[in-house]
């Protein structure tokens, strides 16, 4: 899923310094799963909003909405009779949310609440971890199911580098190196040969906007839908 | 001939190589590098130019190339894959030929982490293997990595560095291995004091051949202190300074601590001079340059060979 974390409150207070009636959009999928833009978390911004501003003479009104997914015309329709009534709306979902938004409501300023940081997997509650950068060219097949552009801190295709450190990160005892473990990995299924040979200089698929459309469907005008 | 270097004639004729290694200044002093090279003339045959070594902002390495050339030194122009992409390393490796520099030596380069910009964005368009495969590219066909057909392509003795005691040690050799299917000429190995384990990686690469194909210089370091020592052997990653070399420092007399050190890089010359595999030495005396000669003196690998 994406995970984002949210922003530093002083960040928060900064961007919303002059606005006096503000609605603050959750996001009900990854963000939510991830503690960081769910329902819950919209409530508790928004108190902590209207107490700060309060303290501060400036105060605030905020009211709180969580939708299904912001990334996703079907449910950001049943903000279209809303938000005229403020002066701002703030997101609490992923750069996408965020931009779909704005995208939606071009007269508001959107701004964002949470910073996202990535594709990771849970590892326990609260606890995240990157496993994915997108790169539209996956290698897991190769390397034993453990990616070298997320994991390993150069992201090389020919690893280990020479600052491996006892199965560690030259960046850090922490960090396990990626490419000790790849190694460790396919030695262990006996498919060595796999990296044996010399990966190419990759030809990067990610250094554009992507559009992804799926086999059998096609682009449509977004005013011909919902 | 690849690239008419000293280095690769010095290596063809079957000498034993001694090369050296020469760290830009933090700033512009031109004079600083010319004092560093004079140090380094007439004992080595090569001297390595660091690029922005341990991620520190220092003077180009290709500048600071051209500054020894000036002074009758012949560089070996680093250049590592953190800083670059490939449209700007292959521009530079154009300029750099263009210039005079013959010898490159293609590596990934230290986190950006560790050096005085740490949230700098590293590049890694190419890695250390892709680089050694685009330089040969470069100088074998013609060809810019993107196809496109180069004039008057850059002719350069390719290098690469290893490391003999990273784990996996089963994998150093497949390492090696696929450096030199990717194109390297020569490679510079990680400072060594783990003299056991570097036997035993030499022995592999001369079992499965690798050795008949590349010049394998071996990189020697002498210890200046204990505290150098010991930092070495606790915080400088892919290190392996055995216990044994310590000791070795810390029964010297007092203030005789840095001969004992040069004491150890000399008997580990001589071995190596006569080590099944190896074709030279890479001396990394940084910081130390003023030894050189000393140094160069007591393992006796003077005078170098002049070639033709
Ligand atoms: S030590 Fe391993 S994970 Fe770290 S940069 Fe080098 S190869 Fe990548």
């Amino acid at each position: 899923m994406i995970v984002a974390q949210r922003k530093p409150f002083d960040e928060i207070m900064d961007m919303l310094k002059g606005y006096k009636k503000v609605l603050n959009v959750g996001c009900g999928t990854c963000v939510a799963v991830c503690l960081a833009g769910g329902e819950k978390e919209v409530t508790v911004l928004n108190t902590e909003l209207d107490m700060a501003r309060k303290l501060k003479d400036d105060p605030i009104e905020i009211d709180g909405i969580t939708i299904e997914r912001q990334c996703d015309r079907e449910y950001l329709a049943e903000l279209d009779a809303k938000v005229d009534a403020y002066e701002a709306v703030v997101s609490m979902a992923c750069g996408v949310g965020v931009q779909f938004l704005a995208e939606r409501f071009p007269q508001i300023p959107v701004f964002p609440m949470v910073d996202t940081s990535g594709l990771a997997a849970n590892q326990a509650v609260g606890w995240y971890e990157e496993r994915c950068r997108s790169c539209n060219q996956c290698v897991l097949g190769m390397t034993g199911g453990i990616c070298p552009v997320t994991m390993c801190a150069k992201g090389l295709y020919n690893g280990p580098c020479g600052g491996t450190n006892q199965g560690s990160c030259e960046i850090n005892m922490d960090q396990p190196c990626a490419w000790y473990m790849i190694y460790e990995r396919l030695e262990r299924q006996g498919r060595l040969d796999n990296i044996l040979e010399l990966h190419k200089p990759v030809e990067w698929l990610d250094q554009t906007p992507r559009t992804l459309i799926q086999p059998g469907y096609k682009k449509i005008d977004p005013e011909d839908m919902v | 001939m690849k690239s008419g270097s000293n280095l690769e004639k010095v290596l063809k004729a079957g000498h034993f190589a001694f090369t050296g290694e020469l760290g830009p200044p933090r700033g512009t002093d031109a004079e600083e590098v010319r004092k560093k090279a004079a140090f380094l003339k007439g004992n080595v045959d090569s001297v390595n130019i660091t690029d922005n070594q341990t991620a520190m902002v220092r003077m180009a390495s290709w500048a600071a190339s051209l500054l020894i050339m000036q002074e009758g030194l012949e560089p070996n122009y680093q250049m590592v894959c953190r800083d670059r992409n490939r449209l700007a390393m292959q521009a530079d490796i154009l300029g750099a030929y263009a210039l005079g520099i013959r010898n490159m030596l293609c590596l990934s380069g230290d986190h950006q982490q560790f050096g005085d910009h740490p949230s700098a964005k590293g590049v890694f368009d190419i890695d250390s293997m892709q680089l050694i495969y685009m330089v040969k590219k470069m100088r074998d066909e013609s060809k810019f990595l993107g196809g496109g057909d180069i004039e008057e392509p850059p002719q350069m003795f390719i290098g690469a560095a290893a490391n003999p005691f990273a784990e996996p040690f089963e994998w150093r050799v497949h390492r090696l291995a696929k450096k030199i299917n990717a194109g390297v000429d020569f490679i510079q190995t990680q400072c060594i004091y783990n003299m056991d384990k570097f036997r035993e990686w030499i022995k592999r690469a001369n079992d499965m051949g690798l050795t008949e194909k590349v010049y394998i210089l071996a990189g020697v370091t002498p210890m200046k202190s204990i505290g150098m020592a010991k930092y070495m052997k606790a915080k400088v990653p892919g290190m392996d300074v055995p216990d044994e070399i310590i000791k070795r420092l810390q029964g010297a007399e007092k203030g005789k601590v840095a001969a004992e050190g040069i004491k150890i890089a000399c008997e580990q010359i001589e071995e190596f001079k006569e080590l099944q595999g190896v074709a030279g030495v890479h001396l990394m005396a940084i910081e130390w340059e003023h030894k050189v000669p000393e140094i160069a003196e007591l393992a006796k690998v003077l005078p170098r060979p002049v070639m033709e």
